[in-house]
């Protein structure tokens, strides 16, 4: 079928601002999108900018917002992504394009390494290999199938809105480490992941689980942080106070007691977070908003 | 039309008007609804990151409940929906693990079978062809006239496997509703995403920010009013409305209403009786359209 690609086209050394460009290829069924990004580039526009490697979903390379929802090219087929007769292709989300669909990903790439990244053993090294059962690997199995592509970045609804959040692919990350039993630093790692920035400024919006070319699913990874954190005692932040005081009054009642528990995820003595409160709490008392003093 | 409905916490707290215009809509186009009022909170995942067991047992035991009845299950709330689902999914998958679920059960008098009843969100039972149906015959008072945004909420949508829309990145089951009840759909891109309510306490900012950006989006688009399908977006863009207002300074407000408000305004029910007056926006600009 004919497909158009409407390209996003971007270079700084020419003009300031991006635009689209339209290309039309003839496309068969079993080609996927980056076959497409590659038959563009070799025979219509030798210009258009992108990464790519592997073609074969491993590298992580050429990850791209198809349609407004980043993707990785070599993965999916161009007719399965067509919308109407048209393919929309813009650099991936939450990253400063460097030129047309190739971003920067230095601030990616320090995210990641500020979740330090790499085993910090419990004990020195054994005299054979350090053994790990298979049920233990399979807490950090998942994580370890990421492929640092980004796509999971690029669409993250809390990243588009607050650039200090370490993102998805940095708190999978994390778990991978954090779960894994040969780790020494895990009280240290969850200290670190629950200051703002990590694991409880996740939205848990799905857009990770949802982009992610692989199993690595990162928020059911930052969930298994914040367990092991709530677990480790790492409790004085209003996001494990919030998991607390919900889970304290569904096990005493079954509901949720909704007068109680934003006292409590703020902290009983946090004077400032309670005035804070005040402002939408009486809008609310005044509207009869205020849910029943009794569940 | 016969369901099992889970109401949710929040129904029956801080937006009490959601539960009372279910039960408006479902009179209204005579589909019957049994609360199911044994059925505990779905922990809306917050529970499952101190006890994930917790969590799935609380879910199962809902699910149980309903298979009981043998009523399929109606949710009002896109968390309940999301959270259920998943809980469902989690559950089947692992026989192993469905048993231990099962054993906290036991306790309690319950069994979950699984893969018996059919777990759905309000909007899903409307937009079925029985649904569109009822609709039709039942409008009495057409909303003409009236731009309405839809404000999905992510865990109907996402993870896509999990979604009974069809196609959960570009759904338009509120919108196919919006226009059967007469009122004009409002398309923008903020439709699917995050309200921020989830971070509400912990990034207060984060959270008013991407409340804010879907609010000016649907705004820009032209609509008149966003029409929630989970109490929780509800309150992050209605009770939190003046506060993302003066980050915004933007000095613009639209009333929010959910869903089956805008379906029982459409039945001929006035916003009073539809607990409009509890809103924390006003809905008094959309007088004029509802005479």
């Amino acid at each position: 079928m004919i497909i158009t690609f409407k390209i996003k086209r971007y270079n700084p050394e020419k003009q300031a601002e991006a635009y689209f460009e339209d290309f039309k290829l003839d496309v068969q069924e079993d080609l996927t999108l980056l076959d497409c990004m590659n038959e563009i580039k070799w025979t219509l526009d030798g210009s258009l900018t992108y990464r790519m490697s592997c073609r074969s979903a491993i590298c992580g390379s050429c990850a791209v917002k198809a349609n407004g929802h980043a993707t990785l090219a070599c993965q999916r087929q161009a007719t399965h992504l067509v919308k109407g007769d048209t393919i929309v292709l813009e650099p991936l989300g939450n990253m400063k394009p460097i030129k047309d669909l190739a971003v920067d990903f230095e601030p990616f790439w320090e995210k990641i390494n500020k979740v330090s990244p790499y085993l910090q053993p419990k004990q020195k090294a054994p005299e054979k290999e350090r053994v790990q059962s298979p049920e233990q690997f399979s807490l950090i199995d998942d994580s370890s199938t990421c492929i640092m592509c980004g796509s999971c970045h690029s669409d993250c609804n809390v990243l588009e809105v607050d650039e200090d959040f370490l993102g998805p692919a940095a708190l999978a990350k994390a778990q991978r480490f954090v779960q894994d039993s040969r780790d020494g630093k895990t009280l240290e790692r969850v200290k670190n992941l629950s200051k703002p920035g990590g694991i409880w400024d996740c939205t848990h919006c799905g857009e990770c689980v949802e982009r992610c070319p692989k199993p690595a699913r990162p928020f059911d990874r930052i969930k298994e942080i914040m367990t092991v954190a709530l677990e480790q005692g790492v409790t004085n932040n209003n996001g494990a106070r919030h998991a607390l005081s919900f889970t304290k009054s569904v096990k005493s009642s079954g509901r949720l007691n909704e007068n109680i528990i934003p006292v409590e995820s703020v902290g009983f003595f946090n004077f400032r977070g309670l005035f804070d409160l005040l402002p939408v709490g009486l809008r609310m008392l005044f509207k009869g908003k205020n849910p029943p003093g009794f569940s | 039309m016969k369901f099992a409905l889970f109401t949710g916490c929040v129904a029956k707290g801080a937006t009490r008007e959601l539960m009372l215009s279910t039960i408006k809509s479902a009179e209204g186009l005579g589909i019957e609804f049994i609360e199911m009022k044994s059925a505990a909170c779905c922990g809306a995942g917050v529970v499952s990151e101190k006890n994930p067991l917790l969590a799935d047992a609380l879910n199962a035991r809902s699910i149980a409940i309903a298979e009981e009845q043998d009523l399929d299950l109606v949710t009002i709330c896109s968390t309940c929906q999301g959270i259920l689902k998943k809980t469902e999914s989690h559950v089947d998958s692992d026989p192993s693990y469905k048993k231990k679920v099962n054993n906290v059960l036991e306790e309690g008098g319950h069994h979950y079978a699984g893969g018996k009843i059919k777990i759905q969100h309000f909007a899903n039972v409307l937009g079925t062809e029985e649904g569109l149906k009822l609709l039709r015959d039942k409008v009495k008072r057409p909303l003409t006239g009236l731009k309405t945004a839809a404000f999905y909420g992510c865990y109907v949508l996402r993870p896509s496997g999990l979604s009974l829309y069809e196609d959960p990145d570009n759904p338009t089951g509120m919108e196919e509703i919006f226009e059967i009840l007469g009122a004009t759909p409002v398309y923008y891109d903020s439709r699917t995403k995050c309200c921020g309510f989830p971070i509400i306490m912990m990034n207060k900012n984060a959270s008013h920010d991407m409340a804010g950006n879907a609010l000016i989006d649907a705004i820009d688009s032209g609509a008149d009013c966003v029409v929630t399908g989970c109490p929780l977006c509800h309150l992050s863009l209605d009770a939190y409305q003046p506060e993302i207002d003066r980050m915004n300074k933007k000095g613009c407000s639209i009333p929010i209403l959910h869903l089956p408000q805008l379906v029982a305004l459409a039945l001929g029910y006035s916003p009073q009786e539809l607990g409009m007056d509890k809103h924390i926006i006003s809905t008094a600009r959309l007088d004029k359209i509802l005479a």
